[in-house]
């Protein structure tokens, strides 16, 4: 489980973050949604302790994440930020196995090698797992992130924005990969989205944040609702029900 | 655009690998007086000049080339630039500064003591080259060589100021410019300290790799961060003071070396290490070898040579990036 619990976040005078309290049960993807500058993303970094802790308390598993051993945490908890960029020139199948670091530190074993192929098949990358990175598209590279991702094979999955730059099909391809390893293998998913659709086609729980708050949490029956949407977007739009999940209509 | 680039065969090691020997006994046999190799082990006159000058002056330049060519691998990977190394970037100048002022505190100073200061002073300057480079704008990655040049250039201003008031511009010359002329048993052992600092990097190869994908992707693996950066900067300044107070500075090594590694092979430190060693250690050998032919019997300096040979590389490399920018 993931607790957080009274964190408040600055930079410099600015309130980024103001006394947030939220558990993540084991288990399931929940999407975390909400306008620019919600404070989304530095709530997923101050989980995966890429920035230090100002006020409050982070744990996933039990592990205080500001004071457990970082190549700990690196076994229980990936994350990936939104907007990564590779400046090196490595090919796509050495970046997926470098998420193997923290098990083996830098002995790939054949088990290793196994997951890796299998994070690289995942997303479709098997044929260009030679190539180097940069000579990638956009859509391309960002799949080979999330294999790495992937393949760093931990309870808890923490991914910012990871349908940027993927097509519809691809896009859809990783919502459903999140969702089976959610179900087959009782992995946690907490995910940034923008396309509140995709929240509710595949999310179990839909956490809504503005001005660095909390403001509704709970089932996408529940968040997608034209009131509700109001509230969090600022304007209202139809929400239809196709096959029993509710989808709203924001481009009109 | 080269898309996938076969990894280097084993015959490829092996032809590297003899050209590398070709060019270690050439610079055994390449000097003022002349050796002939098939005499020397019943010549004890050539056995003794073996000895104490030429094996010496060879180790020198192949230890000097491969520890310069992985210190501006380290640094390229730690200021995520590719364009920065020891000579361009102020830890060649600190490490200067420093020799110059532990010469004119404590003249009667052990060697490896003036090393030692020197290597602290090379530390402290490439710390603040690093806090400053990576507050730099990242959309503009020439302003992080810019920096380092303009930084290195304020800092070997205050050294030479320094000498030329105590009167020991000489001496600065002597550090500022590499020549291997002047190596002999005894005077250049401390040298082998920089082949440890190459297999401290290749212990930390991964690692190493890891943190040119930057502080977040590096922390989420479980890499400490503030570690490795210290580690990387240990070696980097070790192996500058050591070429700096024994041989003097030999510029560009590190830089070209280690980008044209890249430009073949990628950025995979484990795989590259030891391409890019070996890379640097034939480069610096063939220098210091034409610099003794060229203007045979007199020398040029292995520090001249270089700076003209890397000087092209530096701006080939330059261009061609800003061609598919």
């Amino acid at each position: 489980m993931i607790r957080i619990e009274n964190v408040s976040f600055k930079h410099r005078a600015t309130p980024i973050l103001s006394d947030i309290s939220l558990d993540i049960p084991k288990g399931g993807v929940v999407a975390l949604i909400g306008p620019n500058g919600a404070g989304k993303s530095t709530l997923l970094s101050l989980v995966a302790r890429l920035q230090p802790l100002q006020a409050g308390v982070i744990s996933v598993d039990g592990l205080p994440v500001d004071t457990t051993p970082s190549r700990d945490l690196a076994k229980v908890l990936a994350i990936l930020r939104q907007d990564t960029t590779i400046a090196s020139r490595l090919r796509v199948r050495e970046l997926v196995g470098f998420g193997r670091f923290p098990h083996g530190r830098g002995r790939l074993t054949q088990e290793d090698d196994a997951i890796v192929d299998a994070a690289v098949a995942q997303f479709d990358l098997t044929d260009l797992s030679d190539r180097f990175i940069e000579t990638l598209s956009g859509g391309q590279r960002q799949r080979a992130l999330v294999a790495m991702a992937f393949a760093q094979d931990t309870d808890y999955l923490l991914l910012d924005e990871p349908l940027n730059n993927l097509d519809m099909y691809y896009a859809r391809a990783l919502m459903r990969s999140l969702r089976s390893v959610a179900d087959a293998n009782g992995k946690t998913v907490v995910i940034v989205l923008h396309d509140i659709n995709q929240a509710s086609a595949h999310a179990d729980r839909i956490v809504a944040m503005k001005s660095g708050r909390i403001i509704a949490d709970g089932t996408p029956g529940e968040i997608l609702t034209p009131d509700m949407l109001d509230t969090v977007f600022g304007f209202r739009m139809r929400v239809e029900t196709i096959e029993g999940k509710p989808f709203a209509l924001h481009q009109l | 655009m080269i898309s996938a680039v076969s990894k280097p065969s084993l015959w490829t090691g092996l032809i590297a690998g003899l050209g590398l020997a070709v060019l270690f006994v050439l610079s055994l046999a390449v000097g003022v007086s002349p050796l002939p190799l098939n005499k020397v082990l019943s010549d004890p006159e050539a056995m003794q000049l073996l000895a104490v000058s030429r094996l010496p002056r060879t180790f020198a330049a192949v230890l000097c080339g491969a520890g310069l060519a992985i210190a501006g691998l380290i640094m390229q990977t730690l200021s995520r630039n590719r364009f920065v190394e020891p000579a361009t970037a102020g830890t060649a100048q600190s490490a200067e500064l420093g020799i110059l002022l532990v010469t004119l505190l404590f003249p009667a100073a052990a060697l490896w003591v003036k090393t030692l200061v020197a290597g602290g002073a090379a530390l402290v300057g490439t710390s603040v080259f690093l806090a400053t480079a990576h507050r730099l704008p990242p959309q503009q990655p020439f302003l992080v060589p810019l920096f380092g040049i303009v930084y290195g250039g304020v800092i070997g201003a205050v050294a030479t100021f320094a000498a030329w008031q105590a009167d020991l511009l000489q001496f600065l010359s002597v550090w500022t410019n590499g020549e291997f002329s002047g190596v002999l048993r005894g005077r250049y052992e401390l040298l082998w300290i920089a082949a440890l600092m190459v297999a401290v990097a290749w212990i930390v190869a991964d690692r190493l790799t890891i943190m040119a994908l930057g502080r977040e992707a590096s922390i989420g693996l479980g890499i400490d961060y503030a570690r490795m950066m210290q580690i990387g900067l240990v070696i980097v300044s070790v192996i500058t003071a050591l070429a700096v107070v024994i041989v003097g500075m030999i510029p560009f090594v590190g830089l070209a070396v280690p980008n044209i590694v890249s430009r073949l092979m990628g950025d995979n430190v484990r795989g590259t290490l030891g391409w890019v060693a070996a890379g640097g250690a034939g480069l610096v050998l063939a220098c210091d070898i034409a610099g003794r032919l060229l203007r045979y019997p007199y020398e040029i300096p292995v520090g001249t040579v270089m700076g003209v040979v890397g000087g092209a590389v530096f701006l080939w490399l330059l261009f061609r990036r800003g061609g598919h920018g």
